[in-house]
């Protein structure tokens, strides 16, 4: 049995300790707001914050994540107002919708190390998750509005 | 019966759903185009069958279908915003709902074709007003007052003298005892609240989320998870299979050989199920298959293109269309070009990989994915099983992209043979190197465009088209020519050039293709606007102004200045590319200004993209918007850095770290506008696409002189 933090919540799982997190998430505990896209790191979508960072959890084994804090899309905000997932709503960034739990989980680390993104810096930090829909515009958009959210929220507190 | 006959008749009583409801759906007649409004409470259902897309209870709730898959293109949106238009209701306080498959409830559902809201715009205002017509008069029943001086607003019925009013919910009991009015006056344009705003899709807080369910989000009670191994040159049977390293991996269950459908053919795959999607995959490594694919040519890309070429040089090909006379105005011309255009095989590679859950259940089978057809599913899975469509009920999930891969009833064929064998739910998983690997693809072709120049003037213009045909691979080879062979030329071009001939020169392969977003424009585009450019520049001319000269209908001539205007063509400065294309597909029109430069390292970069859509109706502009950047986009991946390539009968290609993919570093900046006008409404998630391609080469080719006719081409090299 292996002990999991996700969303806050504990969990034992009986799983093959290779097994990658995503699908200890997905098939084990039932949370499927993490997508499986490539299985190689290569999309991005299966992006969840382990322990705060952003990680590809189609290639993190269950067994590394032992213990640790796991956070997936639905953990992020209790009522959809992460900043990021206000912008994203703001900017009708979605399409098809598939890769944005990842797009998101991305853009929430990017803005808690850099508060204040240029066009540049979202490149950098987004450049890694696969949108096939071509919303990437609208995904920097809502990174510059979640920035000004965010500054503003942090300053009315 | 007849359609007429029936369509004429009005029926009443009503209906049982949660207790009271007014359900309103369409008579079908063989044009889905303008139905009659009929009340479906009162239908007798041995004599009609019927559908409902507006459900009212009495508790005032209301419930809008969605008949068409949601893959991105925003149809679970649209729908709901025209029919909440004319039925006066806040789409905040509207449940949206997906149908299941069924013809006859829905007519067609294949979401293909941009085709969900021109090919049902009409019918869906009719069917709101109807019902707002008959809560309106069952209000003014109640009060004992003339129906004139009662309106709807925000789910009720107000009357204007007293502000009396009624939610629709009190009403519905009343309404639907009455028929459905034949004369319904629609809303005046200018009278629009909903429509033509760029309302937020009511769908985003379900994908920022976690919450909206896609087809590999399905789970149901005891469901097990396969994978299959298929042939992987795409065609033939299984020899035979060692399952002895892949029964020992944890959790697998079983492994058997499988046959799915592919249209007229099948295919065989081994079916590897466990109790999670890690384990199946394990499984599948660990198995080993002989495969036997004799009959099938192990193609090669090379030999492909080499054929298509040798074949142009010789066959006329199937003509389609021929105005004219085309080989003698060529011959004659004093200026002529005969220029060959070469386009790639391409994957969907939709971020969610085709997937699907079946439940075979001994006398019906429910399905849940993915799915752009529910009702071509229904009735081909129907047909494999040899039972009446009824037992074969199709949901469709939120779909994590489709572009015409999610058409196809292969995988929802396979999960049902896979959970008949299992006696219980599966979720049949394609790994992204299975997506990418199995097809079908978006064929690749050659062209052979040639042309004449009098004087400054087109005489003639003579295309030929070299690929595969989808139609072909589906239905058997046929002597009729790809009716898509001109999709993507402007029909004004008819009137203004004599002569004009589309051919299509045949060719076979095993490789199994498949509609890709734009279809045949999405490559013809690249031909036919990349020719004109050449043309226009052989002819001494300014390549918008000779759009302009044979685009004479006012649509195209609007459309031609606005893409002037708002791209800046006339001051192009020093250092600058500017190339443009208009295309034509699925009824709307796009045309593209791109503009590129060179950075201070010699490097290409495009600097800016204009697109002018002109799709007539349109329902959301915000949509619109994001789907010709969307289209771009993914024309830009397929014309500068991913293609599909065979070698010995196998895709190279597995997965994106070989089939790249644009990234959020790729995408240029964009601007979108949309024509205003009275025409119908036109298509919307594909027409964005073929335009692309061809306007930047054109832009590349003034920048540098350099004329690209391959695609994909490396930008980086240019």
């Amino acid at each position: 049995m292996i002990s999991l933090n996700v969303n806050q919540k504990n969990y034992r799982v009986d799983a093959d300790p290779n097994m990658p997190l995503l699908w200890v998430i997905r098939d084990i505990i039932g949370l499927t707001g993490t997508k499986y896209g490539c299985g190689v790191a290569q999309c991005g979508a299966c992006t969840v914050h382990l322990n705060d960072e952003a990680v590809r959890s189609c290639v993190t084994k269950v067994s590394r994540a032992e213990g640790q804090k796991i956070v997936t899309i639905e953990g992020l905000s209790k009522e959809n107002d992460h900043p990021a997932q206000i912008a994203w709503n703001e900017e009708n960034v979605p399409q098809c919708g598939y890769c944005h739990s990842g797009q998101i989980m991305s853009a929430a680390v990017l803005l808690r190390e850099n508060p204040n993104p240029t066009d540049e810096d979202i490149d950098a930090a987004m450049a890694g998750n696969i949108c096939r829909c071509g919303t990437y515009l609208r995904i920097r958009k809502a990174i510059h509005l979640a920035a000004e959210l965010q500054r503003k929220g942090s300053a009315s507190k | 019966m007849s359609t007429s006959n029936i369509s004429r008749r009005n029926f009443l009583r009503t209906t049982g759903i949660s207790g009271a409801a007014l359900c309103l759906g369409f008579m079908f007649s063989s044009s889905t185009e303008d139905a009659d409004v009929i009340n479906t409470g009162a239908a007798d259902p041995s004599e009609i069958e019927l559908n409902a897309w507006i459900k009212i209870d009495a508790s005032g709730k209301v419930t809008l279908v969605d008949h068409r898959a949601e893959m991105g293109q925003g149809s679970y949106q649209s729908v709901p915003q025209i029919l909440a238009e004319e039925l006066e209701v806040n789409l905040k306080d509207v449940n949206i709902i997906f149908a299941q498959g069924n013809k006859e409830k829905y007519g067609n559902q294949i979401t293909g074709g941009s085709s969900t809201i021109r090919g049902s715009y009409k019918n869906l205002l009719k069917l709101g007003a109807t019902a707002r017509v008959m809560l309106t008069a069952a209000a003014a029943a109640k009060w004992k007052v003339p129906v004139t001086e009662c309106y709807a607003e925000a789910g009720h019925i107000i009357h204007r003298p007293s502000s009396k009013r009624f939610h629709y919910g009190e009403l519905v009991n009343d309404a639907a005892k009455l028929e459905a009015p034949k004369d319904i006056v629609l809303k005046p344009k200018s009278a629009y609240k909903l429509i033509r705003q760029p309302l937020h899709r009511q769908d985003t807080p379900l994908k920022t989320n976690g919450v909206a369910g896609f087809g590999l989000d399905k789970k149901l009670p005891g469901m097990l998870y396969a994978t299959v191994e298929r042939n992987p040159r795409l065609r033939g049977k299984v020899k035979s299979y060692d399952d002895s390293a892949a029964l020992k991996v944890p959790g697998v269950k079983k492994v058997f050989k499988v046959q799915m459908g592919v249209f007229k053919t099948f295919r065989e795959g081994v079916a590897i199920v466990a109790d999670s999607t890690w384990a199946a995959m394990q499984g599948k490594k660990a198995l080993k298959v002989d495969w036997d694919d004799t009959g099938f040519d192990h193609v090669n890309t090379a030999d492909i293109y080499i054929s298509l070429e040798e074949k142009l040089k010789v066959e006329e090909g199937l003509i389609l269309k021929k105005q004219g006379d085309p080989e003698t105005a060529i011959s004659i011309a004093a200026k002529k070009l005969d220029i060959i255009y070469q386009t790639p095989y391409q994957s969907h590679s939709a971020m969610e990989p085709v997937n699907c859950v079946a439940h075979y259940q001994g006398d019906k089978v429910e399905i849940w994915g993915p799915i752009q057809a529910p009702e071509w599913v229904q009735e081909y899975i129907a047909g494999q099983l040899g039972w009446a469509k009824e037992n074969v009920i199709v949901n469709m999930t939120f779909l994590g992209g489709g572009f015409g891969r999610k058409a196809f009833m292969d995988y929802p064929h396979e999960a049902t043979m896979i959970s008949k064998e299992m006696g219980a739910p599966v979720q049949v998983v394609w790994t992204r190197e299975d997506d990418a690997t199995q097809g079908p693809y978006r064929p690749g072709f050659s062209y052979r465009c040639q042309g004449a120049i009098e004087n400054g003037n087109i005489t003639a213009l003579k295309f030929r088209m070299a690929g595969q045909n989808n139609d072909h691979w589906r239905d058997g080879p046929s002597n009729k020519a790809n009716r898509s062979t001109s999709e993507g030329f402007l029909k004004p071009y008819y009137d203004s050039i004599k002569n004009i001939s589309f051919a299509e020169v045949v060719f076979e392969t095993p490789i199994p293709t498949m509609w890709w977003r734009s279809v045949y424009a999405s490559t013809n585009g690249f031909a036919y606007e990349s020719f004109l450019d050449e043309m226009a520049h052989a002819a001494g001319k300014d390549p918008l102004d000779l759009r302009r000269q044979y685009l004479t209908d006012q649509r195209s001539q609007k459309l031609i200045d606005k893409m002037e205007e708002v791209s800046g063509w006339k001051n192009k400065r020093n250092n600058e590319g500017y190339g443009t294309a208009i295309t034509e597909c699925f009824s709307s029109t796009v045309g593209q200004v791109v503009k590129v430069s060179k950075n201070a390292d010699g490097r290409l970069k495009i600097d800016h993209v204009w697109a002018v859509m002109d799709c007539g109706w349109y329902v959301n502009p915000d949509i619109v918007k994001a789907q010709v950047e969307g289209a771009i986009l993914m024309g830009l991946g397929a014309a500068t850095i991913h293609e599909i390539t065979f070698k010995d009968g196998l895709v190279e290609q597995r997965n994106f770290y070989d089939y790249k993919m644009p990234r959020i570093t790729d995408m240029p900046p964009i601007d979108v506008f949309i024509m205003e006008n009275d025409e119908d409404a036109g298509g919307v998630g594909e027409p964005g696409l073929p335009a692309f391609a061809p306007a930047l080469t054109n832009a590349i080719f003034d920048l540098t002189g350099k004329r690209i006719r391959k695609l994909p081409f490396d930008l980086t090299k240019v």
